[in-house]
């Protein structure tokens, strides 16, 4: 008797998704954090000075919006995808998953659509805050350009939760991630403008991921330091570079546990 | 016919330690086989290579006639891992509907559920199982795919008299269904109950693969304690059917399947014999000692 090798491939994602999903939903700690972090941190930081219009003519409070929007999904992703996986493999998930027949491609695929779902969910409710308690006003074809981008341009902070998630145990994968994203948040003035900020920092933020990743954001407001496609080009190159570390760790790991 | 498992000359070396030195098995369509051995002899790692979960340092592994790591292949199994874990937000309903989906002719998810005998805690989330529950969990996920063959490694450690009594049921129906089985476990009587062959590892090779009938046959069947009034020591016993010889002060234990002639022999020697006790050896113990050799 002859069957198919597998289940056909979008009906295990879907699967996979919908269990994700649902363990987020019930675990709901972890995922209101995610939500909630950036709107706390947009109000000490950005409602004060919402109504500011630049000399350039770019209001504040849209420029901080994109700012907190950018830091909410790199949140989402590094926090995401660093504490979760190595967590799971706290609990040794891997091992079950490598009982079944799930190939690990659509594992992780199921996750990177539940993130993206979160990231969509943190950015709607940081911008309508900002349109209701900061009374911001952009028009909707650019707060849409706004999620767009962010959402497609997380890639490199999905890469580094994955490395992350890999490299470091499950107790220590918070503080891992604490100790490279909010710095890295910080340096790239996504919470406080970077002209605010010391002289080595302004320096040191055009070679940081985030900065060019607010890039995408900024830029839709004509706020924005350079061009899309250098951004991009940023993106790519942190992107590769947080891929292979994953990679080898997850390589390594392998090696340990099933070679 | 092709073999549904065959290890040819199979070797693993972890670092320093050689956990198998050269297991030749195969196991054919619609077999019960337990791979039966005390703590490190070898079974997970058989059943590592089984899978292709490892890869041989020597020799080969086939399954289905095909390279372990083949899709095709490993399709077709079902597979219950030693200390693997799930997170346990999810229902057990939630998760046989999840792992069904990966499979692309399951069994319905009551079937799956029952064969675990976890009916009455299908809406129960994961977390709230107990360890033998949740054993039974991963044997429902292992079989929920309906495959061919079914691979569980120690599928009834920490279980109840109760959830082990269904697990063994459920493995009986499968095998009776002519799905090929290999379990592993270190309870002879477990195999005995269970399975039409028994393979015995110890130290990385096979040292018996027969019916239990025969398995049974080769074991030391009685326990003989008695006081020695002289000093004895191991060439007292030299060239009798002794195994798992213990002496504590002038206290003697040993495991043999012919008293009758070893204490012949003792009172040829001029051993002097008092309090001497024969009884029937637990059948674990006795086994245990066929992998002990000195």
């Amino acid at each position: 008797m002859t069957r198919p090798a597998a289940a056909p491939f979008p009906q295990m994602l879907l699967a996979q998704t919908k269990s994700e999903l649902l363990m987020r939903w019930r675990v709901p700690a972890f995922s209101v954090t995610n939500l909630a972090l950036p709107i706390v941190f947009f109000t000490f930081f950005g409602l004060p000075v919402a109504h500011v219009v630049r000399g350039d003519g770019v209001s504040i409070g849209a420029y901080l919006l994109a700012s907190f929007g950018a830091y909410a999904v790199g949140n989402v992703m590094v926090y995401g995808f660093g504490i979760g996986v190595a967590n799971e493999r706290g609990m040794k998930v891997d091992r079950l998953m490598r009982a079944s027949r799930l190939p690990p491609l659509v594992f992780m695929l199921a996750k990177v659509v539940t993130a993206l779902v979160f990231a969509f969910l943190a950015l709607v409710l940081l911008i309508g805050f900002g349109i209701v308690a900061g009374g911001i006003h952009q028009t909707p074809a650019v707060w849409a350009t706004i999620i767009g981008r962010l959402l497609a341009g997380s890639l490199p902070f999905i890469a580094l939760g994955f490395a992350i998630g890999y490299w470091s145990g499950p107790h220590a994968a918070p503080a891992v991630a604490n100790l490279i994203y909010l710095p890295l948040s910080f340096a790239s003035g996504l919470f406080v403008p970077l002209n605010q900020l010391p002289g080595f920092v302004r320096t040191l933020a055009p070679f940081l991921p985030s900065y060019h990743y607010a890039q995408l954001a900024w830029s839709a407001l004509g706020a924005g330091r350079e061009s899309l496609g250098e951004s991009l080009l940023w993106l790519a190159g942190y992107t590769a570079l947080f891929l292979t570390l994953a990679v080898r760790a997850y390589r390594r790991e392998e090696r340990a546990k099933f070679a | 016919m092709t073999p549904v498992v065959e290890l040819r000359a199979a070797r693993k070396r972890f670092g320093q330690v050689e956990a198998l030195k050269g297991v030749d098995l195969a196991i054919g369509p619609g077999e019960l086989v337990a791979l039966l051995g005390p703590n490190g002899a070898g079974k997970t790692t058989s059943i590592s290579l089984m899978l292709g979960l490892r890869r041989p340092t020597g020799g080969e592994a086939r399954l289905f006639g095909l390279d372990p790591t083949d899709r095709r292949a490993r399709s077709r199994c079902g597979v219950m891992l030693q200390e693997s874990g799930t997170t346990g937000v999810l229902t057990v309903r939630e998760i046989v509907n999840l792992f069904r989906a990966y499979y692309p002719a399951s069994l319905p998810a009551d079937r799956a559920i029952a064969l675990g005998g976890l009916d009455a805690r299908a809406n129960a989330r994961i977390g709230t199982l107990s360890g033998g529950e949740r054993q039974r969990l991963y044997f429902a996920l292992a079989v929920c795919g309906d495959p061919d063959a079914l691979f569980l490694d120690e599928p009834t450690v920490g279980m109840d008299v109760e959830g082990r009594r269904a697990v063994l049921e459920s493995i009986r129906a499968l095998s009776a269904a002519g799905k090929t089985i290999v379990l592993t476990t270190h309870y002879l009587e477990e195999a005995d109950q269970l399975a039409s062959r028994i393979v015995v590892i110890d130290r990385g090779v096979v040292i018996a693969d027969a019916t239990p009938r025969e398995i049974k046959a080769r074991i030391p069947s009685k326990r003989v304690t008695f006081s020695a009034a002289t000093s004895v020591g191991d060439a007292t016993f030299r060239g009798l059917p002794v195994q798992s010889l213990e002496v504590r002060d002038h206290r003697v234990g040993l495991l043999s399947s012919e008293p009758e002639l070893v204490l012949k022999a003792l009172f040829e020697r001029g051993v002097a014999i008092q309090d001497l006790e024969v009884t029937g050896a637990d059948l674990e113990e006795a086994f245990l000692s066929l992998t002990r050799r000195p």
